[in-house]
């Protein structure tokens, strides 16, 4: 298959296989993950969707394939690329004792952000939690948690950007608002950016593009309308119960080509 | 190495202990504790003893005093592990881009304000409660005190890669650990009362040199630089050994797939 889209390639994983225990929790697991693009890795629990993203993190190695950032192998150039990288999960709090602020200008220096103070103030009005800067992390509401969260996500302006659940638990209101800064800040700034959910309300106003994974492979890849139109469900949510249930984007077995 | 990430990590630990009075109080606590259990025992057997005994009686405090010297280095790098540990913060850590090193060196520096922090409390105390003044070891303290550090961030090290490999399950062994190595290391008694079988294990510790060497520099005056270039030349080995070793294990539970569960317990 020829490629046709030139963009530069920010992540790609090739046929990379994790196993625990003679289980495949990864199998021969391809995909690119270009500039300026949202790609959405979706999932049943235990399709392999946080192996994948601990794997594309390095905190845990694959058994077999290789990964790639910018260009360079993640294994062997493993500081340079996270320091152009940044990652956030409603799983992996900030430290609940200090305060919002402090927490936030640790990692600013860890990152080496210029004029850290200014930048964590611009952050923290941009997800509206500016309020929150002298409150103690620990004290914060689920939603406030994982706004912060995301301010500690943009600190470096990263150029490539790993979503793990990131409107878990927040309200409807507070959801539609986080989903449209990171459309924003994706727009402005052309990062590519990992994005997993269990909403697919999420994934079809967010995503370019969406991997289904099952049992640690891939069944379906394309664009969510796209996939939608493949299957013979109405909705993204129905194809994701019928991939969960079936291990198959369609009863017959039309699996999407390789990328 | 980059120090801005030390600096980085190490201001984290600062705001910490500076909005927690409770960690200062622990820190000071049960060394303050142990002083005046120690200092209360040597009142007594002055008292109820004459002789060479009452010189003797002051190698405990000065045995006390330096084996939390030790003690304090290690927990500086253990703790501030565990800190990561119970905040959730170790996946935000292994994401970043920080070094094993840069890591270490600001458990590192933590050890060295415990030790500060500690030390000061203890030596003032010593002095006005049981007129023990640790200045007796004069200059000698300095090689002492930078002796048994290092050895402390060899056991924290060991410490923490066990604590990586176990997971918190086993983090008592944060405590435990140098506990292990105190009978052997003759903080309170000659290395000569050990059985024949264990004395070379003993001098096979770089902190033993120094415990024997404390009580020569209390009874003389002076020490030989032999036993003070063992213990340096010993933790120069310690060191090399338990870095790589937390290496390993880090690296271990990544192949493993270890790592992520310090972000779910």
């Amino acid at each position: 298959m020829v490629e046709t889209d030139t963009r530069e390639t920010l992540l790609e994983a090739i046929e990379l296989t994790r196993e625990f225990d003679g289980v495949k929790a990864l199998d021969r697991f391809s995909f690119k993950l270009r500039r300026g693009e949202i790609l959405g890795l979706l999932g049943a629990n235990g399709a392999g969707k946080t192996t994948a993203m601990n794997c594309l993190l390095g905190l845990t190695l694959p058994s077999s394939g290789q990964l790639f950032a910018f260009g360079k192998a993640l294994h062997s150039h493993r500081i340079e690329i996270l320091q152009r990288c940044n990652f956030s999960s409603s799983y992996a709090s900030l430290p609940g004792n200090l305060k919002v602020w402090q927490n936030l200008l640790v990692f600013a220096r860890i990152y080496g952000v210029p004029h850290a103070m200014q930048k964590i103030a611009e952050l923290l009005d941009m997800l509206e939690v500016g309020h929150l800067r002298d409150r103690v992390t620990g004290e914060l509401s689920a939603g406030e948690s994982t706004r912060v969260n995301l301010c500690k996500a943009f600190l470096n302006d990263p150029e490539l950007l790993m979503l793990d659940e990131p409107t878990a638990s927040l309200d409807p209101d507070i959801a539609d608002k986080v989903r449209k800064v990171v459309r924003r800040v994706q727009r402005e700034r052309a990062i590519g950016i990992l994005y997993t959910s269990h909403n697919m309300r999420d994934i079809e106003e967010v995503c370019d593009r969406v991997i289904f994974l099952h049992k640690g492979r891939i069944v379906a890849e394309g664009t969510p309308e796209d996939i939608v139109k493949r299957s013979t469900e109405q909705s993204l949510e129905n194809v994701f119960i019928k991939i969960a249930r079936s291990g198959d984007l369609e009863d017959a077995g039309d699996k999407a080509p390789a990328p | 190495m980059n120090l801005r990430i030390v600096n980085a990590l190490l201001l984290r630990y600062v705001f910490l202990y500076t909005r927690s009075p409770v960690r200062l109080v622990e820190m000071v606590f049960w060394p303050i504790v142990d002083l005046l259990v120690w200092g209360f025992l040597t009142v007594y057997l002055r008292q109820s003893t004459s002789g060479d005994l009452p010189q003797f009686i002051t190698f405990l405090l000065g045995g006390m005093i330096l084996w939390d010297i030790l003690f304090r280095a290690q927990q500086g790098v253990a703790i501030s592990f565990l800190e990561d540990v119970w905040t959730r913060n170790l996946l935000n850590i292994f994401v970043a881009p920080v070094r094993s090193a840069e890591y270490l060196s600001a458990t590192f520096a933590v050890g060295v304000l415990r030790i500060c922090v500690t030390a000061v409390a203890l030596v003032v105390i010593g002095w006005l409660a049981y007129s023990f003044n640790v200045f007796v070891m004069r200059w000698w303290l300095i090689p002492f005190f930078l002796n048994l550090m290092l050895f402390g961030w060899s056991l924290g090290m060991i410490s923490t890669a066990l604590i990586l490999r176990w997971g918190q399950a086993a983090e008592s062994l944060a405590w435990a650990v140098p506990f292990f190595i105190q009978p052997v290391v003759a903080v309170f008694y000659p290395v000569s009362v050990l059985p024949a079988w264990l004395q070379p294990v003993a001098q096979a510790l770089p902190a033993t040199h120094i415990f024997e060497g404390m009580r020569e520099v209390m009874r003389t005056g002076s020490m030989s630089w032999a036993p003070l270039c063992w213990a340096f030349a010993l933790n120069l080995v310690y060191l090399a050994l338990a870095g790589g070793f937390f290496v390993w294990i880090l690296n271990y539970t990544r192949r493993r797939g270890l790592l992520t569960k310090f972000s779910t317990q």
